[in-house]
């Protein structure tokens, strides 16, 4: 039970939302709220962090002393909110449980008569060590509670804010030539760059109508399959292969294949 | 080191005057308890930690005692004047900081809201850790009665706990311990100055 509200399907707690008027165990007042998602319900039980926690809040709601806890009334608040719990569907951890069979066996150990031949030494409250360790545990709690408003206190309290300095922002550990220095690599890498760029110049339509205008006219007939090997780039052949269509569009040039599957040659159209 | 790198160069701001600096202090006498009170100061405020006498020493390059000395001076001032800060000891060194009553104002300036608190149960698991250092996890089981998976790495996360090593017993469990940032965060000088665990006596048996 390391989370005291716990989210459960809405099909079993149909019958538990009755539960909070029927069950009251010692005072303690669990809710249930339908939460955003409408298919599921909250449970809130308290504050319990474990049984430990549930054990002392039950000795405080029937205001019993802890050097004598009254086993039996006790152990019976405690199965009763185990018994809550089911009832809401939750799953007990297993750490109530092995409480509930402590207590239980306290019970029954308290109903034993005592031995009639120990002396007043030997006889032991068979509750000391449940005793022992809820006042350890309570112990804790309040230093729990130390620890609290101690955090609460400091909180409260400012230092200044980080210094810069080289180590913590190397960024800026930079002066004036250090600038210089990156503000010509910049410029280096700049002037790189445009030279690659007129490598990858590419040849334009208007470049490739003019080409095949005076290849034709050079030439008087010009084997297509000769021009279009002069691409050097898959853009380029389709640029190639536009023009042609391009100056056949225009009857600048004519296309003539002499036979079926033969090489097409181009020639130029004689001005009308 | 890095502290000390940092105070090494604030050092160089404070004596900026002498010139040759390192050749004129080197003479512990040539320091006046005066001066190595204002510098003290000075190397506690640039601090991004709290500050050790050691490391200041070591920066000015004077006896220990004499730091300790100017230091307890310097402390009587702060608490005798009603300026809005407080020079305190925390985690084995010296910081300056705010005085809580002022709170308010540092953070309507700062835009800051209270920080996030730990839940009952990281609170818990940390006291148990505080005051039964080194621990392992069934130990804390134990006295808490409840396990607490969840509020051991919540303080994990936020280092307020270290491990500590293996106990040398069954399963070599790993024994928890608090951090330097424990210290910190709940502003002790040291573990000493938590109040003993006895002390809550009283609270745990007043049920009646």
């Amino acid at each position: 039970m390391e989370d005291s509200t716990q989210t459960i399907d809405s099909e079993p707690a149909t019958d538990a939302t009755e539960a909070p008027s029927t069950i009251s165990v010692a005072g303690a007042q669990p809710s249930i709220a339908p939460a955003d998602d409408s298919d599921q319900l909250t449970v809130t039980l308290g504050e319990f962090e474990g049984p430990l926690d549930l054990l002392l809040y039950l000795i405080r709601q029937e205001q019993v002393n802890i050097y004598d806890i009254p086993i039996a009334r006790i152990t019976d608040e405690y199965l009763r909110y185990l018994q809550l719990m089911k009832e809401l569907d939750l799953t007990v951890a297993g750490d109530f449980l092995v409480m509930a069979a402590q207590l239980i066996e306290l019970k029954s150990r308290m109903l034993l008569p005592r031995d009639p031949l120990a002396t007043e030494e030997e006889i032991e409250d068979p509750r000391t060590e449940l005793i022992n360790r809820l006042l350890e545990h309570e112990k804790f709690k309040a230093a729990a509670q130390m620890l609290w408003s101690r955090a609460t206190v400091e909180h409260a309290v400012f230092t200044r804010a980080e210094i810069e300095t080289d180590k913590n922002n190397p960024e800026v550990a930079v002066g004036l030539f250090d600038l210089l220095r990156v503000f010509q690599e910049i410029l280096a890498r700049h002037k790189e760059e445009v030279m690659l760029e007129i490598e990858r110049e590419e040849v334009t339509m208007a470049e490739m109508l003019d080409r095949l205008r005076n290849m034709v006219r050079s030439a008087g007939e010009v084997n297509l399959l000769r021009f279009f090997e002069q691409a050097r780039s898959r853009r380029e052949l389709v640029v190639a292969f536009l023009s042609v269509l391009e100056l056949v569009r225009l009857s600048e040039i004519s296309l003539r294949q002499r036979e079926t599957f033969g090489e097409i040659t181009a020639q130029a159209v004689p001005a009308v | 080191m890095s502290n000390k790198a940092k105070a090494a160069k604030a050092d160089d701001d404070q004596v900026e005057v002498a010139e040759s600096a390192d050749s004129e202090i080197i003479g512990e006498r040539s320091i006046s308890d005066a001066e190595l009170k204002s510098i003290a100061e000075a190397l506690i405020f640039v601090a991004d930690e709290p500050i050790n006498p050691k490391m200041i020493a070591d920066v000015v390059k004077v006896d220990r005692n004499a730091v300790e000395r100017v230091l307890s001076e310097l402390v009587s001032e702060y608490e005798d004047g009603k300026g809005g800060l407080q020079l305190r000891e925390i985690a084995g060194g010296y910081q300056i900081a705010t005085r809580p009553e002022f709170h308010e104002h540092v953070r309507a300036y700062l835009k800051s809201k209270p920080s996030a608190k730990l839940s009952l149960a990281s609170l818990e698991t940390l006291a148990v850790i505080a005051y039964r250092q080194p621990v392992t996890v069934p130990e804390i089981l134990e006295i808490r009665g409840v396990q607490s998976p969840s509020a051991i790495k919540t303080l994990l996360d936020k280092r307020l706990i270290v491990a500590k090593g293996r106990k040398e017993t069954v399963g070599r469990p790993m024994m928890y311990g608090t951090s330097k940032e424990f210290l910190i965060q709940f502003g002790l000088k040291d573990l000493t100055e938590l109040p003993s665990i006895e002390d809550f006596q009283d609270l745990a048996g007043g049920t009646e």
